[in-house]
């Protein structure tokens, strides 16, 4: 079994060369060839001939357009921190596992298979001006006014949070429980509190897939649509990047500029991406000096 | 006592979780079935109609019949091109391969509607927009990879010596794979095909982009009745969203029996390892 893996790069022959082809090509053909196409089209604009940064200079100078990237920044940064400090505290907490562990991950998956729009149905009835929760807030005489939780930011953050908490709690979880208990238990028989544990051992050992944790949920983040649509309000307060590109694809039909704000909107989840692999970096080697493993 | 405090906030937590969920998805099926509500904690009386006029109206019969076809037809090519491409990862060691592992990889990583637009743009530019067979080859995007990731780990787990005992025996390629690959992966292929079956159900973004009138699954049409809004009643598009919910949740159950909670998010580990 480990043969394979540890001998030295093989040629390929012809039956894994026939075996590779039809998946390969699909993902050049429907992936990587129209995503090369959007940038080609991005730098043609409409009226225009030959190449030019037209659209980009008109993405970053039009302030209704530029303003969306600062939104989704706002949308993504507290939500990818809330959701992540969130899946870590419970990972942690549920590392050696707790009675009836099977059950309450099942739970958690729940949402993820809800998909968007029934979430964000859902969301706007129960959390909702005249839903059961203000109801019951409003009944027990906990508040005066109902809350507004729709329509808004938090509206966007709730459904955010349904469907990437699941998630990012799960891979956590994965990654937290496959550390070796032993390196835990030699801290504490050391005479480490569990403070101390947490900050000193474990936490070093759980960066890496914090910090992939953090890339995840904040690409995600900065994708959104659909939620920005249904619970914010989509052409002010929550107009996220998502939505200029699809209103200048679908409404205006300006394939070019649509595919400009498409680029910009994967160079931003890009540099996120890089920031957190390399502040990954730099704690990995703080924190694997004399570990050892690895 | 502080590790017990922690317990006790895990479990208030998932309480709290499930008593939201329970509010958001019970208040879907409440009003689906009200004949008016508002402003009540209940409402005064209780219909069917809607269901029989979301069917009437939305066309259901028809996108039913587009999701499910899109569903299969998705599952079988994802699995026929995922197959052969996760046996080939999971046993062999070339030079491309991390470069191959993270040309599969970045679909899944990179958000559907970032590269959903320029896929649309390229797809309607040829035609292929806005038809099922467009809807089909874009939510195959992810999907392939999807596929692959799930299934290398089951090929890893069977044995090189069971193949080559099989070959020594005078198995031709066609038999090794006839009697020893594909009843040793059948619990890998069911577990592919039923992740890539609710992911494709329940995907929005690329189907959003890329189908037309006609071409849409069940979780798009939702989308655009729930912005016809004020046309139509809340309370029949909230009908639609319990059928939709009842048929992603039956998938669900047949799921869980299969799969465990954890392989319902792909794993970040597997294409570095």
């Amino acid at each position: 079994m480990t043969r394979a893996r540890t001998g030295e790069p093989s040629e390929l022959d012809l039956l894994a060369i026939a075996c590779l082809l039809p998946s390969l090509l699909y993902v050049l053909v429907l992936f990587v060839y129209p995503f090369l196409y959007g940038i080609y089209l991005s730098l043609h604009p409409l009226k225009m001939d030959g190449i030019s940064l037209a659209n980009y200079i008109a993405f970053f100078t039009d302030e209704y357009q530029y303003k969306t990237v600062g939104i989704t920044f706002q949308i993504a940064v507290p939500n990818t921190i809330v959701v992540v400090a969130t899946s870590l505290l419970f990972a942690y907490n549920m590392r050696r596992g707790i009675p009836f562990d099977r059950n309450i991950t099942t739970i958690l998956v729940l949402p993820i298979s809800l998909g968007v729009i029934l979430l964000a149905q859902g969301i706007l009835g129960f959390y909702g001006g005249k839903g059961w929760f203000n109801q019951l807030l409003l009944g027990l005489g906990i508040l005066e006014e109902p809350l507004v939780l729709t329509h808004n930011f938090i509206g966007v953050m709730l459904s955010l949070f349904m469907q990437q908490f699941p998630f990012c709690f799960l891979m956590l979880l994965g990654y937290i429980s496959g550390i070796d208990p032993s390196i835990e238990n030699s801290a504490r028989t050391l005479g480490a509190n569990p403070w101390t544990v947490f900050r000193r051992v474990m936490l070093p050992l759980i960066a890496p897939g914090l910090a992939m944790a953090f890339a995840l949920v904040f690409i995600l983040s900065f994708g959104t649509f659909a939620s920005a649509v249904m619970l914010g309000q989509p052409s002010g307060a929550t107009r996220t990047i998502a939505i200029a590109a699809y209103a200048q694809a679908f409404e205006q039909f300006d394939m070019p500029y649509a595919s400009a704000i498409a680029v910009i909107m994967g160079i931003f989840q890009l540099a996120g991406l890089l920031m957190i692999i390399l502040l990954r970096n730099r704690m990995v080697t703080a924190a694997t000096m004399g570990v050892g493993k690895r | 006592m502080r590790g017990r405090l922690w317990g006790l906030a895990v479990y208030m937590f998932v309480l709290g979780f499930i008593l939201n969920l329970l509010g958001i998805v019970s208040h879907v099926v409440v009003s689906s079935f009200a004949k008016r509500w508002f402003g009540t904690p209940f409402p005064r009386a209780l219909t069917t109609e809607w269901y029989t006029y979301a069917w009437r109206e939305f066309g259901l019969a028809q996108v039913l019949g587009v999701t499910v076809f899109v569903a299969l037809t998705v599952v079988f090519l994802a699995l026929l091109m995922g197959f052969p491409a996760a046996y080939i990862l999971a046993r062999r060691n070339f030079r491309w391969k991390p470069v191959l592992l993270l040309l599969y990889f970045l679909p899944l990583l990179i958000p559907q509607m970032t590269y959903g637009i320029p896929l649309a743009t390229t797809m309607f530019r040829y035609g292929i927009g806005g038809t099922v067979a467009g809807v089909i080859l874009a939510v195959m995007v992810p999907m392939v990879p999807l596929a692959i990731f799930i299934l290398i780990p089951f090929f890893e787990q069977i044995s090189l010596n069971l193949e080559w005992g099989a070959a020594m025996m005078g198995a031709s390629r066609y038999q090794v794979f006839r009697r020893i690959l594909l009843p040793l992966t059948l619990p890998g292929l069911l577990t592919a095909g039923i992740l890539v079956l609710v992911n494709t159900v329940s995907n929005f973004d690329l189907t959003f982009l890329v189908s037309g009138a006609g071409s849409q699954t069940l979780v798009v049409a939702l989308f655009y009745n729930v912005f016809a809004g004020g046309v139509r009643p809340v309370y029949s598009v909230d009908a639609m969203a319990v059928m939709y919910m009842t048929m992603v949740m039956g998938l669900l159950i047949i799921a869980l029996r299969f799969v465990r909670p954890t392989q319902m998010v792909f794993r970040l580990d597997q294409p570095s390892r």
